[in-house]
């Protein structure tokens, strides 16, 4: 592999921002991957989360994937799983809402209602 | 599915329901006639020869199982629109390796899309697994093995942000280096 001195610097940098990473619980944010979900915009949608998080400095929320969450029209879905055991599922997200979600939900901590699954059953 | 990187998202997902913890992306060009050729090894607990009588088919597998559905009929549909083929060959405990073929310049053949951050994603979200990447054209290769890149990190974890970037880039120069100038939406 040629680039080992760049994953050494790399390596380098994660470490230091490990050492200051607090120990609070962490949320989970977890995105809908299956075939559904991928043939609307899954992908996109967990790329902006993460690119989001990354740009805020939030670093005790986690990005993950996981299979059919059972609502395939509504897709892209994704859940957020806060550490007090609260679960917001998110429906029919773009890139741009993901973003939205991050800055009001994760940060301000005010679930957008507008993009839950209570507000598409409507 | 709009282009080949969901593809692999998708397909890949099956190999990860199935309990791979190695998994192969490979895409290789192909000469006369010039086609991409698409392929994803897996070392999980595979299908029986019923089941994979029946998994392309996308009214017996949509219904029927939990684990496969409309993925794998959708990137056969895609190669068989771009004159390619399309193979499945599994075994119990061993593994699967599903393959698809794309004639390079049919109008019908699919974009890459983004591959580096398909992989970057599969990545981050399954630490655990043993990713292979591996692109050859003519002229050129690339590889990525998770696990080396584990060795050179010494416990810095894959899915660390920083990590990620670095992978998408990497991949993003390898796809660069290897298909351009081959695939026209490379350049």
């Amino acid at each position: 592999m040629k680039s080992v001195e760049e994953l050494k610097a790399i390596r380098e940098k994660a470490l230091k921002e490990m050492s200051i990473r607090d120990n609070e619980d962490k949320t989970r944010i977890i995105v809908g991957m299956a075939t559904c979900g991928i043939a609307a915009g899954a992908k996109s949608v967990m790329s902006a989360f993460i690119d989001e998080l990354e740009k805020r400095n939030i670093r005790n929320v986690s990005v993950s994937m996981t299979g059919c969450i059972g609502i395939c029209r509504l897709e892209p879905v994704a859940e957020v799983l806060e550490a007090n055991g609260e679960k917001t599922t998110y429906v029919k997200l773009d890139a741009e809402k993901a973003r939205r979600i991050v800055a009001e939900h994760i940060v301000n901590q005010k679930p957008v209602t507008e993009f839950t699954v209570g507000a598409a059953e409507r | 599915m709009k282009d080949i990187s969901l593809h692999l998202m998708d397909i890949a997902q099956n190999s990860i329901a199935a309990g791979a913890d190695r998994i192969t992306i490979s895409m290789r060009i192909l000469d006369e006639p010039e086609r991409l050729m698409v392929e994803i090894t897996d070392n999980g607990r595979g299908m029986d020869p019923e089941f994979l009588k029946e998994v392309a088919d996308p009214f017996k597998t949509s219904r029927t199982t939990r684990e496969v559905g409309l993925g794998i009929p959708l990137l056969k549909q895609s190669a068989e629109m771009a004159s390619g083929d399309f193979s499945i060959e599994s075994e119990p405990f061993k593994g699967t390796k599903v393959n698809a073929s794309f004639e390079i310049n049919h109008i019908d053949r699919i974009p890459l899309g983004d591959i580096a951050e398909t992989a970057g994603l599969l990545i981050k979200a399954n630490p655990n697994i043993s990713w292979l990447i591996h692109f050859t054209s003519p002229d050129n290769e690339f590889i990525m093995d998770t696990d080396e890149i584990k060795r050179h990190l010494e416990g810095v974890p894959i899915e660390d942000n920083n990590v990620l970037e670095w992978i998408q880039n990497t991949i993003n120069n390898g796809v660069q280096s290897v298909f351009g100038g081959v695939l026209d939406e490379v350049g």
